[in-house]
């Protein structure tokens, strides 16, 4: 049976991990190249880098990230933030990722998407997208708009319709963050991820709001995500994978083993 | 020598680096005189069943693959679209593939799948060992695997299959035949596992 994914995500700025509430007030934690083999090695099923100070300048160090996570990492993982161009995506591509994310690029240029997908596969081109909770209306009759600058900017597009696109275009797998949730730790959007598993025929990724164990068994039963994104919950040893993969296997979800193994 | 068959499939500089990572030097090439001249051979890759087989005619590998690496004997080990390669026919793209294991590949479908699952499957998945295999050296039967496909061979005979995997219906996983080993996971991507059957594959027949 496929199991549900567990996904640590690292933001990365200037070459180092950080983690904010509500995506202001960062700060530094530490080294993402010794915190993803940290996550490897306890049984992270992927990991996500997203580059959150993402300026041209700053690119090189992040390759650099990439170029070292790959010799020491042997899962699978992806490279988000300011990912502009299938330039970039070539770039990170081929530092060793496994796939690379868009987000805010792609609601400025779709075909972007397109382009990744024809190119690289499906499989490589992640769509990630913000999503606030907004009155529901003639133009977001779900209640839930896209925003991008990390959530300062109302695009007056309905996610869901968004979302539908960006499969059409060869999304292979759609990343839905709540602006509402991402950094609350209060638990996931489980109804706005619901409604994107049940809609959409790629998987679905959950992100934003992971406090407790809890929040992924509700994420992972009541809102059908095929993986769901932790980020500060582990980073501050709050919790650890190991223990949180045990709870939900205990409650009968089915994840993969943490490999007991050389 | 190792050598990981370049046919701009994508993906081989991962297997390259997990290779490496292993131990061994590993060389990415298209060069029927290098892969005639290894000692084993790596086909990974990730794509389509129709580019994949447009590539190897260009570069004039089908004959080399055939003759040259698997009726000569040499180790091989086939790869996520290598495993679907070495058979008949894919129905991905209506393709003619390379025959050298008698079966087909056939899209996910069926009752249990339309509607309910997403294809392709994405994420780690069980394989259930259905034969005693040195490539299973070490690896604890029903560990998760990590799968990217919507096609999946179906082999003609079950006596090649040793493992298999379960999305929608059981379907074959991994395949041996000789010196041959194939899986439609990806070895490269699934980690301490993934690594250890690497390793088995690198060291069978050796003394």
């Amino acid at each position: 049976m496929l199991t549900k994914r567990i996904i640590p995500c690292l933001d990365v700025r200037a070459g180092l991990v950080t983690k904010g509430i509500a995506f202001r007030e960062n700060v530094d934690i530490g080294d993402p190249v010794a915190m993803a083999r940290k996550y490897y090695e306890e049984g992270a099923d992927e990991i996500v880098f997203y580059d959150i100070a993402a300026s041209s300048d700053r690119r090189d160090i992040l390759i650099d990230v990439v170029d070292r996570v790959a010799r020491e990492i042997f899962i699978p993982y992806s490279v988000g933030g300011g990912i502009r161009t299938f330039e970039d995506m070539r770039r990170v591509l081929l530092a060793g990722a496994e796939k690379v994310s868009v987000n805010s690029a792609a609601v400025r240029n779709p075909q972007v998407i397109a382009q990744g997908a024809r190119a690289f596969g499906s499989q490589c081109v992640v769509l990630s997208m913000d999503v606030k909770r907004v009155e529901r209306s003639e133009k977001i009759p779900s209640g839930y708009e896209i925003v991008i600058n990390g959530g300062r900017t109302p695009m007056g597009m309905d996610a869901i319709q968004w979302a539908m696109r960006g499969e059409d275009l060869g999304a292979g797998e759609l990343v839905v963050n709540s602006i509402d949730a991402d950094g609350t730790r209060d638990g996931y959007e489980v109804t706005l991820t619901r409604i994107m598993a049940d809609t959409l025929g790629i998987p679905v990724i959950a992100s934003g709001g992971a406090g407790i164990p809890e929040h992924l068994y509700e994420v992972f039963t009541e809102g059908h995500a095929d993986a769901a994104i932790i980020a500060s919950m582990i980073h501050y040893n709050t919790y650890t994978i190991p223990g949180i993969k045990q709870y939900l296997a205990d409650r009968g979800v089915p994840i993969r083993k943490v490999p007991m193994m050389q | 020598m190792i050598a990981i068959i370049d046919y701009r499939a994508g993906n081989l500089p991962s297997v390259e680096r997990a290779v490496r990572h292993l131990g061994y030097e590993a060389e990415i090439t298209s060069d029927p005189k290098r892969i005639a001249a290894a000692e084993r051979v790596i086909f990974p890759g990730v794509g389509a069943a129709g580019a994949a087989m447009e590539s190897l005619r260009d570069l004039k590998l089908v004959e080399v693959l055939r003759r040259d690496v698997f009726e000569a004997g040499k180790h091989l080990l086939a790869i996520c679209i290598g495993i679907q390669i070495i058979f008949e026919y894919s129905e991905e793209d209506d393709t003619n593939c390379l025959g050298l294991l008698p079966g087909q590949v056939r899209k996910f479908r069926g009752p249990d799948i339309d509607g309910k699952l997403k294809v392709p499957q994405i994420g780690w998945n069980q394989v259930f060992q259905k034969q005693v295999h040195p490539i299973f050296r070490g690896i604890p039967d029903g560990s998760e695997f990590y799968f990217v496909n919507s096609f999946h061979p179906v082999p003609d005979s079950s006596d090649i299959v040793i493992g298999e995997t379960e999305y929608g219906y059981r379907f074959a996983s991994a395949v041996a035949q000789d010196n041959l080993v194939a899986t439609q996971f990806h070895l490269e991507k699934s980690g301490p596992v993934g690594l250890k059957m690497f390793s088995n594959f690198l060291a069978c027949g050796r003394a």
